[in-house]
């Protein structure tokens, strides 16, 4: 009876296991073994770690890695402080009948295209676009100003796109708080504020801590968004790498790159998982 | 539910049988080399099935990289990006010169694709169209534009857009009055000069709007006036030009930058006899024609100019003078370590404030 059943286990786990394996650990193996190899002066194949020295000795490589870091940052804490208070509403203050229905209103938008969505912000916000126009028409501005093309449109876009992903673990958390805390922290006098900061945030903390991880990793990995809506400044690590690949050939660098971009964001999700005492077991189931 | 399942496998079915019926011929390709019009007429003549991919030179470089020159049957790169990547990863197969109808190429073009895709033995290359790169301008918004200096030019300030590639590095060279194409073979001199142009475009870099990476997006930004001085290829000038006779193509003063894009086979192409046929098939004057006819750029064809309208015989003689034709820069084949340094230059432009 027991084989019987580890049978079956194995069964439905080997495409689980052979995905992982195929697609995840050897092209990631072959990556780690490029990312140690590059060429001597005579154009001979050897092993080194000039790819990774390279990465330090250029202000150009840093300056790029630090920048995208920061925005992710802020992209993740922006997306927090834009969907807390939708969250809120959804589960807390508007009657249940329609809580259901402002939800699949919140995720109508996604079940189109991220490159659909960039594109129709861009239409929206471009010199010739929807909102100059109205703006203009409506005798509001004298002539049109460029709103694309700059690191605020960029952080907007990269917001907008990931609003999703924290919204969902948000609502779910809040969803099985009991109001009655609530309402009790209220009979006992609390501000408003207390109660924000020492009941409902401390409640959410899993809700969002899963939430602010895949934004940040989906703001950090991004690579449409900041090359589409942020224009001339706009240099993502992941374009850097992208560069590395396609436009240099150097495929070495290039490997390099990525797994430093693995273990600056391995490294931030750490910190912030002991900044905010979470675990990250808790926080993703 | 039962039935719904059953029709939906059926139609599933009918779908793979009808995908391997036909035989495929898998393209590699720039957008618009091969009109909806001629796609359909090749399918008829020959009932094989064409899947086209679009993509620009260093991309499919890396695409054929990555497999060893397997997943299409025939790619389109530009003449001088082949030699060095040949010799490098040998992504490409020989190509057999007896299988193409040479007589409907323009035989001075075809010996220089030959010359300049040759790798020990054998060449790699068939030229399919060329054409220059240059400066779209709006003349009635930046008349006096006639040089790639204007891109650096604070007059035009928010209404300049170019590509970060290297076409923009060269052109910028040129202008300064040096002559890139004979520091290929030193490299020291090269980053040098490189160097001196990345710096004037950071300088000049508050007055660019943004840098292009898609065609069609910059000729809708020249088309709605957002841009009026950009640096872009022949024939989006002269489309625009059909539309709005105030935009069109000017070569500039330093020498418009010509390429030539041809036809390789990659080295493990499935569909090698399609190929061959694609190649004869598209360089038919009359196929050219319509080539040249929809997309406005100059075919390697020989007798298609009987075909041509007009209008796109008038675009070479509006925007070229003799003089013009002369001074065209032609690209020499290209150096790995030549693209290597320049790569650093231009992610050192865009991550510049």
């Amino acid at each position: 009876m027991k084989t019987h059943f580890r049978l079956g286990l194995f069964i439905f786990l080997t495409p689980v296991l052979l995905w992982l394996l195929l697609l995840i650990v050897v092209p990631h193996l072959e990556l780690l073994m490029m990312s140690l190899q590059g060429k001597d002066d005579m154009g001979k194949a050897v092993w080194t770690f000039a790819n990774y020295r390279h990465f330090f000795v250029e202000k150009i490589y840093w300056y790029t890695f630090v920048r995208t870091a920061l925005y992710a940052i802020t992209v993740t804490v922006l997306t927090f402080c834009v969907t807390f208070p939708v969250a809120f509403y959804i589960t807390k203050v508007v009657s249940p009948k329609f809580s259901g229905f402002l939800t699949i209103l919140l995720l109508m938008p996604f079940w189109v295209s991220e490159l659909v969505r960039v594109y129709g912000w861009m239409i929206l916000l471009r010199e010739s676009g929807v909102i100059n126009h109205l703006l203009v028409s409506s005798g509001l501005m004298d002539s049109p100003v460029e709103m694309l093309y700059n690191d605020i449109s960029m952080l907007m876009g990269l917001v907008y796109t990931s609003m999703l992903f924290m919204v969902v673990p948000l609502i779910s958390a809040l969803e099985g708080m009991d109001d009655s805390l609530i309402e009790a922290a209220h009979d006992l006098g609390a501000s408003p504020l207390t109660i924000f900061f020492r009941i409902i945030i401390p409640y959410a903390a899993p809700g969002i801590t899963s939430g602010s991880i895949v934004v940040f990793m989906l703001a950090l990995g991004n690579y449409l968004t900041p090359k589409l809506m942020g224009g001339k400044n706009s240099l993502w690590f992941t374009e850097q790498i992208y560069n590395e690949f396609i436009a240099s050939f150097n495929w070495n660098q290039g490997a390099a790159f990525g797994f430093l971009l693995l273990a600056l964001s391995s490294v931030i999700i750490w910190f912030g998982l002991k900044l905010s005492r979470q675990e990250l077991g808790r926080a993703l189931s | 539910m039962k039935k719904l399942f059953a029709v939906t496998t059926f139609a599933l079915m009918g779908l793979a049988l009808n995908v391997q019926a036909a035989e495929s011929l898998k393209i590699l390709t720039w957008k618009g080399y091969a009109p909806q019009e001629l796609v359909e007429k090749f399918e008829k003549e020959t009932g094989m099935k064409v899947e086209l991919t679009f993509t620009n030179n260093e991309e499919m470089i890396a695409k054929l990289r990555a497999t060893r020159g397997a997943g299409f049957d025939l790619a389109q790169p530009s003449q001088d990006r082949i030699s060095s990547v040949q010799a490098e990863y040998k992504i490409y197969q020989p190509m057999d010169y007896n299988k193409i109808k040479s007589d409907q190429i323009i035989a001075s073009m075809l010996e220089a694709v030959k010359k300049n895709t040759k790798v020990g033995e054998d060449s790699y290359g068939v030229p399919f169209c060329y054409g220059t790169s240059g400066l779209i301008v709006n003349t009635k918004l930046a008349p006096e534009a006639k040089d790639y200096s204007a891109l650096l030019d604070e007059k035009y300030s928010g209404r300049i857009s170019y590509r970060l590639k290297r076409p923009t590095l060269i052109g910028l060279a040129f202008a300064s009055g040096d002559d890139p194409f004979a520091k290929y073979s030193d490299p020291t001199a090269y980053k040098a000069l490189m160097d001196s142009v990345a710096e004037k475009m950071i300088a000049a870099k508050p007055y660019v709007k943004n840098y292009w990476s898609n065609g069609d997006a910059l000729l809708e930004m020249v088309r709605s006036g957002e841009v009026s001085v950009a640096m872009g290829w022949d024939n989006g000038g002269w489309k625009l030009h059909g539309e709005n006779p105030d935009i069109d193509f000017v070569a500039p003063k330093s020498g418009a930058l010509g390429w030539i894009d041809t036809f390789a086979i990659p080295a493990k192409a499935k569909n090698v006899d399609g190929a061959y046929q694609w190649i004869n098939f598209m360089l038919r004057p009359e196929n050219a024609a319509v080539f040249s006819n929809t997309e406005k750029y100059a075919t390697a064809s020989k007798d298609a100019g009987q075909y041509l309208d007009a209008e796109v015989r008038d675009n070479i003689s509006r925007s070229f003078t003799a003089a013009d034709i002369d001074n065209i820069k032609w690209y020499p084949p290209v150096g790995a370590e030549i693209e290597q340094m320049e790569g650093k230059i231009l992610d050192m432009v865009k991550a510049a404030n």
